[in-house]
């Protein structure tokens, strides 16, 4: 049976955009999907293209035609259907897209360390900022799935992202100049880890400074019907009554109204604001409740009598 | 001897060079270190006002641009963007 996501685990995605899940994929299934794509130490890997070549040549991870439902996606028993049917995946997968979702693209990252790109004579850069696709203003969202079958160090360069960015509508690497956001995060992970981003949340892969390949599989997984209570197909949710502003009890429990108006620090005095205004109506189409706020902010503006 | 230009890009709290930094670029022209994305977690000043008080020279700031009607409420990019640089000579 899929594990369906909390309301808490559900607000955090509404807040940070992302959610993760730590050693979720057992040891056997890690070591048949790096055994199924050949992983070798770094002096058996000439080129990156040709290490590329090998895996598409001789591993299981097949060719899925964009628009494939993801139930049909992968071979069965393969590494990556075991992945699938883990009950916390797919109970993940399905509050977020959906049970009858389909497969948009899937991608094995790998990045190199540093003896390769010295043996190469290439400059070792990251990745910078971006914002996967293309600009993306609709109220619809993807997911995008990360699989580390392997343990990812600081010093592996894992995926960077910023928490709280998935609602900002950019243009893929039109992001890039921003090197450095605060409160950026690496993962740093041991293996089987599952991390599941909102395919607006800006990130970027890390350089590679350790001895080792660094491996992450990605599918970008898009809904076939309304996002709305996924997590809670008997409509139990009830949003919370107002609560006092600015002069506040903070004897009060912590509710997830604290989660979804979390600040994040990268964030502009002015524009927080607006963040905050679009995590509510994003709430709004997940709970379905159109009415539904959080601190009054869209009550406020809501209040035109003319 | 040559002259060569560092750039540092700050992106601030809100409009006033007294806020805080919350994102920063560096590039430097003369070689001497390659910066990246990613590089750093903390920012090279906490607010726009120290990194003139370092000898940064700044020579462009974001405009105040009123939002588009009926787009109020959409949020994009970072606004508050202050682009500095510093001249070094040598022999590079």
């Amino acid at each position: 049976m899929p594990k369906l996501l909390t309301t808490e685990q559900m607000a955090e995605f509404a807040s940070s955009g992302c959610l993760f899940f730590d050693e979720l994929i057992d040891e056997q299934t890690n070591k048949e999907f790096l055994d199924d794509i050949g992983h070798t130490d770094i002096d058996k890997a000439d080129s990156v293209n040709d290490f590329y070549k090998n895996i598409k040549a001789t591993s299981s991870i097949p060719r899925i035609p964009a628009g494939t439902p993801l139930k049909e996606a992968f071979p069965k028993n393969s590494p990556l259907d075991k992945i699938f049917k883990n009950e916390v995946v797919e109970g993940a997968i399905t509050s977020l897209v959906g049970s009858n979702t389909i497969v948009d693209h899937q991608f094995l990252h790998i990045t190199f360390p540093t003896k390769y790109f010295n043996q190469a004579n290439q400059r070792q850069m990251s990745q910078a900022n971006h914002q996967d696709s293309t600009i993306d203003p609709r109220s619809t969202f993807d997911v995008q799935l990360f699989y580390f079958p392997t343990e990812v160090t600081k010093e592996m360069g894992g995926t960077r992202y910023h928490p709280g960015t998935h609602l900002r509508i950019v243009n893929e690497m039109a992001i890039a100049k921003y090197q450095n956001i605060l409160g950026q995060k690496s993962i740093v992970c041991k293996p089987g880890t599952i991390g599941i981003f909102h395919s607006g949340l800006w990130h970027g892969a890390g350089v590679n400074f350790s001895e080792n390949i660094r491996y992450m599989f990605k599918v970008r997984l898009q809904p076939t019907e309304k996002q709305e209570l996924l997590w809670d197909p008997e409509k139990k949710y009830q949003p919370l009554p107002n609560r006092a502003l600015y002069w506040t009890d903070e004897t009060k429990d912590q509710t997830i109204n604290d989660i979804l108006m979390r600040p994040y620090p990268w964030q502009e005095a002015d524009t927080n604001r607006l963040d905050k205004i679009n995590v509510v109506k994003f709430w709004r189409l997940l709970t379905g409740h159109k009415k539904m706020d959080v601190d009054y902010w869209l009550t406020r503006i809501e209040n035109e009598l003319y | 001897m040559a002259k060569r230009q560092k750039v540092l890009v700050l992106y601030l709290k809100f409009p006033s060079l007294e806020a805080e930094v919350i994102s920063w670029a560096t590039f430097d022209g003369t070689g001497k270190k390659l910066h990246m994305t990613g590089d750093s977690d903390t920012p090279p000043y906490p607010t726009g006002l120290d990194a003139l008080l370092d000898g940064w020279r700044l020579f462009q700031a974001s405009q105040a641009i009123p939002e588009q009607p009926g787009e109020e409420y959409r949020t994009s990019y970072l606004k508050h963007e202050f682009f500095f640089e510093k001249l070094e000579e040598g022999d590079f």
